[in-house]
């Protein structure tokens, strides 16, 4: 029984094989810190970071398939993230008295963010994918901070005469007196239900993965890496660059426009700073990508996890916080690139897989 | 009717004229040879041919459809393929994945049908697989298959180029020095295998090549280029002893 089952696996493709492992680590954590939290052994600031965490991971996979498979620098991850926040939270915020079904509510506003987010993704990238490499990473950093500020200058009220909308200020939306102020301006959205949970999360990782795994390994996943190994030959073959760099960037759009959601429901108010939808955010999300490794899409998870954790959990070492987490950066960008720590990898830690057939 | 039918073919970079009143006309099945010397035009021929440029005159007919001035991707549906000088492979993708990438409009599904693996995935991956094995066997490239491509020898990555190539079923085939840093023994095999693909497939190849060897081993006719202008066109003995040819080109 176990024999007929290990020559199936063994028979399985080689890639196919490596996905499961994906699926089955982020089930196996997921699995672990659900009964931590429900034995009550874990601490409310850790399980707090439960939501959040799910919300970098599926940023890092997403991000991914824009820098890793597509081949193409974005530094504006988290404006897309930002559109797909605020989209779903002004749909939230207007809908809580009229859906009073939370689990219904939260998955319209999360289509609501998706859709939007991908909305986004289309019209930024058929402009700026004209581009290539540092023009690109540099067009795509502005549109994250358009996005970052026109959000703060944006005032939507709503009263019996329907919408309101203003870049002034809350008195030039000119409401009837019963109009209640929906987005106002830098202070955000106030109110939004908090709908996201650790269970929600993981759900969406899981749908993440399985869309990212499932295109890369399609005939579009191919024609997306074609086009990143050699743009030239892929046409010469008929594939259409534009439409598939465009599918890449619009898919990874709209799975930040998901993270977005999910941020925002996991948040009383909604504010547009640098800290969550800036640059910074944008880079941060980077990096995980980078020291995951780039196109390894279970290492983005990883990466994001250990990232997301780390600052909070050396909280209590207060001065070095920031020092050990720097360390940890380089010790993790060594253990990932440096060719004799991937030799050492693959001396002693194989995971399982084949040594790399030697052709000669 | 011949198969490539181009007229009075001509383009300019600046105030170069790189390739000017450029005429050929390649019969189906035929083997034909582009050379010339450095710089003389040859790839940008191709590039015209293939869509890379636009050309500012002439026309390209395919059997006989009018391809002048189309997109790459429209050129490469209307069925022709090409090889590079310097070899453009997908690096990071496997020996079978490269060919896969090249059957890619001849067995189309849907994104939905790839994410949802739905029934049409697997008839197409399935039958791309297949056939992606049959081209492989022909260039002794199956031991290959899940190899990067990156990873193959030089000899083997030119081969896996023409498969490639070959993978979206053109009617006409170019290849862009395909002896070029080969040793003899393998220039050799490779002419072999030219002959093989033009009888197997049936196909039309035109080629750019400087070895001389196999351009008159191989080529039934030849064009000969220099400074974009045609020196010399016939069948292959003719030309070679053209002594517009052998000065400009061959040497005495």
């Amino acid at each position: 029984m176990q024999k007929t089952m290990k020559n199936k696996i063994s028979t399985m493709n080689k890639n196919t094989r490596k996905n499961l492992i994906t699926y089955a680590i982020v089930i196996a954590a997921f699995a672990v810190m659900q009964t931590l939290i429900s034995t009550g052994s874990v601490s409310s600031l850790l399980e707090g970071l439960m939501v959040p965490i799910c919300i970098y991971v599926i940023l890092a996979v997403s991000l991914n398939l824009v820098v890793g498979i597509l081949g193409e620098l974005s530094l504006g991850h988290a404006g897309f993230m930002c559109v797909g926040a605020f989209a779903s939270a002004f749909f939230s915020k207007c809908m809580r008295d009229v859906i009073t079904v939370d689990i219904v509510r939260f998955l319209l506003a999360l289509l609501i963010g998706i859709a939007a987010a991908a909305v986004f993704g289309i019209l930024i990238g058929i402009p700026v994918l004209r581009l290539k490499g540092d023009y690109l990473a540099i067009v795509t950093l502005a549109f994250g901070e358009i996005i970052k500020n026109l959000v703060n200058v944006l005032y939507i009220g709503k009263d019996a005469n329907g919408f309101h909308f203003s870049t002034k200020d809350v008195m030039a939306l000119d409401m009837e007196p019963d109009g209640t102020v929906i987005v106002n301006g830098p202070q955000g959205i106030t109110g939004t239900p908090k709908d996201a949970t650790f269970l929600i999360g993981f759900i969406l990782i899981l749908i993440t993965l399985f869309i990212v795994l499932n295109l890369i390994n399609s005939r579009d996943g191919r024609a997306i890496m074609s086009i990143r190994d050699n743009r030239i030959a892929a046409e010469s073959i008929g594939i259409n660059v534009t439409k598939y760099k465009l599918m890449a960037f619009t898919v990874s759009a709209a799975l930040a426009g998901a993270a977005g959601v999910l941020y925002a429901h996991n948040l009383s108010t909604l504010t547009a700073n640098t800290n969550n939808f800036g640059y910074n955010q944008s880079i941060m999300i980077l990096v995980f990508v980078v020291l995951g490794g780039i196109g390894n899409i279970r290492g983005s998870i990883i990466a994001a996890v250990i990232l997301t954790l780390l600052p909070e959990l050396l909280r209590g070492l207060s001065d070095y916080r920031m020092l050990i987490y720097a360390i940890v950066l380089i010790v993790m960008m060594l253990f990932n690139w440096a060719p004799r720590a991937i030799e050492w990898r693959e001396k002693y830690l194989r995971f399982g897989r084949k040594k790399k057939e030697a052709v000669q | 009717m011949a198969l490539l039918d181009v007229k009075n073919l001509g383009i300019s970079f600046g105030g170069l004229r790189a390739v000017n009143a450029f005429d050929i006309s390649i019969e189906k099945e035929e083997l034909y040879g582009l050379i010339g010397p450095n710089g003389a035009g040859k790839t940008t021929v191709f590039n015209l041919l293939t869509g890379v440029y636009k050309p500012d005159s002439g026309k390209v007919l395919l059997d006989g459809q009018d391809i002048t001035g189309k997109k790459t991707i429209d050129i490469s549906k209307a069925g022709i393929a090409r090889t590079f000088q310097n070899i453009r492979l997908f690096k990071k993708l496997s020996v079978l994945d490269n060919v896969k990438a090249g059957l890619h409009n001849r067995h189309p599904y849907s994104t939905l049908e790839g994410i949802l693996r739905l029934p049409g995935y697997r008839r197409a991956e399935r039958e791309m697989d297949e056939k992606a094995m049959d081209l492989l066997k022909v260039f002794d490239l199956e031991n290959y298959a899940h190899v990067d491509a990156a990873n193959l020898p030089y000899g083997q990555q030119r081969r896996l180029e023409i498969a490639r190539a070959l993978a979206t079923e053109p009617k006409l085939l170019l290849l862009d020095e395909p002896a070029a840093g080969m040793n003899p023994n393998e220039t050799g095999e490779l002419m072999d295998m030219i002959r093989f693909v033009r009888e197997e497939f049936h196909m039309t190849i035109l080629l750019i090549e400087h070895d001389m060897k196999l351009v008159s081993g191989i080529c039934e006719r030849l064009t000969v280029l220099n400074f974009g202008e045609t020196l010399s066109q016939g069948r292959t003995p003719d030309v070679l002893n053209d002594p517009q040819v052998i000065t400009a080109y061959l040497g005495e």
